[in-house]
């Protein structure tokens, strides 16, 4: 069976363990599994981004079939045939392709909510510095928070071997064929890596800036990589691996005096495709710009967290309502 | 390679709907695909042709509804429609825009027998 998100052939994503022994080879047949009913994921990306205006959405369907799910259109061909003859009937669906991934996504972003995970899902093509500002970030962190990383790649445990090396816990997913993780590979990685409560989750997504984009892992923040040898206009040129990011890294910045780069014309290049999106220029090898990437991670994480109370204290607010209203006398 | 994953997500979604609403064959199905969803149509044709090879869409009729694409104008603060990704906002010109509709990519019905 093919995987039906990243069209790996069956068993081809696998997961290595913690110890790094052994693998697994995924199933994938809980995609075929029959959920009753088709529920309506309209948006692509769930998790909230602090634009300053109200977006106007327009989430025009929502409407649940229920396990049924069965419309006939009374002009349809239906009404034109026999009955006891083959009937073409239609079937509305009104699902999103990637529904599926939403759900493991929103599973994922509950999970991590419960437990104060803050889940970072870094993205850029192969090469732009992902796996070394890691480390280097692992190290800055080391003594400060528990952190835990995973790892996609197609293929090899060199990565997640590289930040076993710092003493941060880390798995590796390979995807095989697949050109991207999906919420389920997460969700599945989580399951083996424990990572504690409280602490970091960084994500490190398989280097590719076309199809890692379409897939919410659940993630609270998305961190796009873009390095200084790549050229000015990759956000131009792969616009949607920058829409949806919370923060942009221009890496290998210690680079750039050998190179004709504009660091004012990416600025502006990634502002035309993400107006809200943060910018961030730093070099993991000289720390040029470290300390404002790790204040970044910093910030983003409180505003989270602090999210998440205001959330619970809302609720806490909503439930002392209920016992007033209830049998007290 | 992206275009053939969604294919087999489509494949996947249907054949729980063909259980659930008891079909087996499928003679059209209808997607709908924003203008900023990254979806190459020509692309999803064939990988749809390749994936449901044998299946109980095998040979169905691939119809794909194209959804125009807006989205907010950080200068004008107004969603507007937009016809490229790196158009400038219609309405004042400004290059600072954020898609807000035209990113959906979903099945909206079936025509089954």
């Amino acid at each position: 069976m093919m995987c039906n998100v990243c069209g790996c052939a069956g068993g081809g994503a696998t997961l290595e363990t913690d110890h790094g022994h052994h693998r697994h080879g995924h199933d994938h047949d809980h995609h075929h599994h029959d959920h009753g009913h088709d529920h309506d994921h309209g948006h692509q990306h769930a998790h909230d981004h602090d634009h300053p205006h109200d977006h106007d959405h327009d989430h025009d369907h929502a409407h649940d079939h229920g396990p049924g799910g069965v419309i006939d259109y009374g002009t349809g061909p239906a009404r034109a045939h026999v009955p006891g003859l083959s009937q073409s009937r239609m079937i509305e669906i009104e699902r999103g392709i990637l529904a599926k991934n939403d759900e493991f996504a929103e599973t994922n972003r509950a999970r991590f909510a419960e437990s104060c995970l803050f889940a970072v899902n870094l993205l850029s093509s192969p090469g732009a510095g992902k796996t070394t500002l890691l480390v280097e970030t692992l190290k800055a962190l080391s003594g400060k928070i528990a952190a835990a990383v995973i790892e996609g790649d197609q293929q090899t445990s060199n990565d997640a071997d590289r930040i076993r090396a710092t003493g941060a816990p880390a798995i590796q997913i390979n995807t095989g064929k697949g050109c991207h993780l999906d919420a389920q590979m997460v969700g599945r990685g989580v399951d083996a890596l424990k990572p504690k409560a409280g602490g970091l989750l960084l994500i490190e997504n398989v280097g590719n800036l076309v199809c890692p984009a379409g897939f919410d892992l659940g993630e609270a923040q998305r961190v796009t990589l873009v390095s200084v040898t790549e050229g000015e206009d990759k956000p131009l040129k792969y616009p949607d691996a920058f829409t949806f990011a919370d923060l942009v890294l221009v890496t290998k910045t210690d680079l750039a005096p050998h190179l004709d780069f504009d660091l004012e014309l990416l600025k502006r290049n990634i502002a035309r495709i993400n107006p809200s999106a943060e910018v961030v220029c730093l070099s993991s090898k000289s720390r040029e710009g470290f300390d404002a990437w790790l204040a970044w991670l910093a910030k983003a994480r409180a505003d989270w967290i602090e999210d998440l109370a205001r959330e619970a204290e809302a609720r806490a607010a909503q439930l002392r309502r209920s016992l007033t209203q209830g049998l007290s006398a | 390679m992206h275009e053939m994953a969604l294919c087999e997500s489509v494949l996947a979604a249907i054949e729980d709907s063909a259980k659930a609403n008891d079909f087996a064959k499928v003679t059209k199905v209808r997607l709908e695909i924003g203008r900023f969803a990254g979806v190459e149509v020509e692309a999803l044709r064939f990988g749809f042709d390749v994936v449901t090879r044998g299946s109980l869409c095998d040979g169905a009729e691939l119809i794909v509804l194209p959804v125009p694409g807006s989205a907010w104008c950080f200068d004008c603060s107004e969603t507007v429609p937009l016809e490229d990704r790196l158009d400038p906002c219609p309405v004042c010109g400004g290059i600072r825009l954020q898609p807000t509709g035209g990113t959906e990519m979903r099945i909206k019905d079936l025509e089954v027998e």
